[in-house]
């Protein structure tokens, strides 16, 4: 990454675009902590979190999803998800106390199943699940982290077409909540146009264009980069 | 499962219980009762050694340190004071303290590494307190050993067989507890995607930490137990030897279940000593670890899982496929409607 420095106003949906290697998923990194930054600082609400670890900037409200799936293969779906519900609800280190006994995150773990249309799969194990169908048990369990800002990365990477509408519904479901912030990194552009308050265009690590989507189409340069090429690409 | 209704294993689990209470009074050879005492022992053992292993997904080389931490306290407490309860609670102190502590600063120290660093170096910390146990022969007469005298409540084989069944059920019950409790999750979620369980938010160190902890304190429990049933105490308890019997008893009896290591420890502690009777009909025999190795490699090629968790697994196939017939009845049936 090279000297990108954007601004993300809250409680908006902003997408990342950029063709492969233009360093949209880095960006994610160094956004979430898997990465730190060579120079250059990262500001969340103010605070200055450049040298805070994946953990902590998590209970400070930045979940992220990644673009390889990343889920507990051998456990339930529903386990899956409700051991999001317990982080977030601060369940850490009970070590007596049997699980079943807290009823809210059971419920609270169901009902986002049912948010991502995965309720008839909670109690099958993650691996035998559908790619489709673990990028959503992957947005569940970011959901119920509950952080003011969501990373998505490419939430609907190998889906299958049919599956596509569904995960964009359930997007807009939650960007109509209206609370959290999304940054969204997608390939499929029509998705992004529809949904996005504005867009950020990335180019070999460098910021090529930042504004609202009207703007970006009708961006020359970003048209040669990235535009023309992608639909070629799609078609 | 519902309250009125058991499972087909809960029943199992109450005969055997029933029958390992009356198992003392109905036989009268003693090898039969030492070597259950030894099975009872050798659970807990490998039941700490699964919450590591089989739970949270560590490797651990050196889980002996703490099972021969509670054999020397026993030892020597029994040895220097005199063999009365006070040295018992003592030893059992002095046990858990140690083995907490060791556990902790081991953890703490190593457990950030990658897991083969994290092996290796249980590994060395075993090997150092081993060396210590051979050098500091004022307190351990060396590579020798001792015999000691225990109160006479341990010494009658009956009652040391209850003794250790009932360690050996409370072990089991209060795994159970903590393998259910919501940090007994997070550990198995470690185990599946360490990654992943950070990025929800939780401190896998501390996790980590606590799970060593744990099975620290455990392990410390049964080298006492073990110490007592010989009697005696040398060296060999730092052995890798017993880090890899445990290791054995949990792969093949199954790794991540509960009841595997138990089923383990019984099969490998039946083995040995059935084994060493054979070895008057043929030297091989003798050489059990040789057959040993063939076993291991087998299991771990054919039923990774051990045997508790094939059977597990076998279980919960059967139930999606009756499921699915289900499914498929009742979809041909809304299709003819």
């Amino acid at each position: 990454m090279n000297s990108v420095s954007v601004e993300i106003e809250k409680n908006k949906l902003k997408s990342i675009i950029g063709p492969n290697g233009a360093g949209k998923t880095t960006f994610f990194n160094l956004l979430s902590g898997q990465l730190k930054p060579t120079n250059g600082k990262i500001f969340f609400k103010g605070e200055d979190v450049t040298r805070m670890n994946p953990t902590y900037r998590t209970r400070k409200g930045i979940g992220r999803s990644f673009q390889i799936t990343n889920v507990f293969p051998n456990l339930t779906c529903f386990e899956n998800v409700r051991l999001a519900v317990q982080s977030q609800a601060g369940v850490r280190y009970r070590m007596l106390s049997h699980f079943k006994k807290y009823k809210d995150m059971e419920r609270k773990a169901y009902e986002l199943l049912e948010l991502v249309y995965l309720g008839e799969k909670a109690m099958e194990l993650a691996i035998n699940l559908a790619h489709g169908e673990k990028r959503k048990l992957e947005i569940a369990m970011l959901l119920a982290l509950e952080t003011e800002l969501l990373l998505l990365d490419e939430p609907t990477a190998g889906m299958s077409l049919e599956e596509v509408p569904k995960i964009l519904d359930v997007i807009k479901k939650i960007k109509e909540d209206g609370n959290r912030t999304i940054l969204l990194i997608e390939h499929k552009m029509d998705m992004v146009l529809d949904l996005s308050d504005s867009i950020m265009v990335l180019f070999n690590g460098k910021l090529l264009a930042d504004g609202d989507p009207e703007e970006i189409m009708n961006n020359d340069q970003v048209q040669s980069a990235y535009l023309g090429g992608l639909y070629d690409d799609a078609s | 499962m519902s309250k009125t209704r058991f499972s087909p294993f809960t029943i199992l689990l109450i005969v055997l219980g029933l029958f390992l209470a009356v198992f003392p009074f109905v036989n009268d050879s003693r090898t039969m009762l030492i070597l259950f005492t030894q099975i009872f022992i050798f659970s807990i053992f490998a039941m700490s050694y699964n919450l590591l292993l089989g739970y949270t997904g560590i490797v651990s080389f050196g889980h002996a340190m703490f099972f021969g931490l509670g054999a020397y306290a026993i030892g020597i407490c029994m040895k220097k004071l005199e063999p009365g309860w006070n040295g018992v609670l003592l030893a059992v102190l002095i046990t858990v303290a140690l083995c907490a502590v060791l556990s902790f600063l081991v953890g703490i120290l190593t457990l950030r590494l990658k897991s083969h660093f994290f092996a290796m170096l249980t590994l060395a910390v075993a090997g150092l307190l081993m060396v210590t146990a051979e050098k500091w022969r004022s307190l351990t007469m060396g590579n020798d050993g001792f015999t000691f005298r225990v109160p006479d409540l341990l010494k009658d084989r009956i009652s040391l067989y209850f003794i250790a069944l009932v360690f050996m059920v409370l072990t089991y019950l209060l795994m159970r507890r903590f393998t259910f409790s919501p940090v007994g999750k997070v550990l198995v979620a470690i185990r599946e995607n360490e990654q992943r369980v950070e990025s929800l938010g939780y401190r896998v160190l501390n996790y980590k930490i606590i799970a060593n902890v744990v099975a620290g304190t455990i392990a410390g429990f049964s080298g006492i137990l073990y110490a007592v049933s010989l009697r005696f105490v040398n060296t060999s308890v730092f052995a890798t030897e017993v880090t890899l019997d445990a290791l054995l008893m949990t792969i093949i009896g199954g790794v991540g279940t509960l009841f595997g290591p138990i089923l383990g420890a019984a099969l490998i502690e039946i083995a040995q000593h059935g084994l060493m009777d054979l070895a008057k009909v043929h030297w091989i025999f003798e050489r059990w670890v040789i057959l040993f190795g063939t076993i291991f490699i087998l299991v771990v090629m054919f039923f990774p899982k051990g045997i508790v968790g094939s059977a597990l697994q076998w279980q919960f196939k059967r139930k999606n496929s009756q499921k699915a017939t289900l499914d498929k009845k009742e979809r041909s049936k809304a299709a003819t409607h």
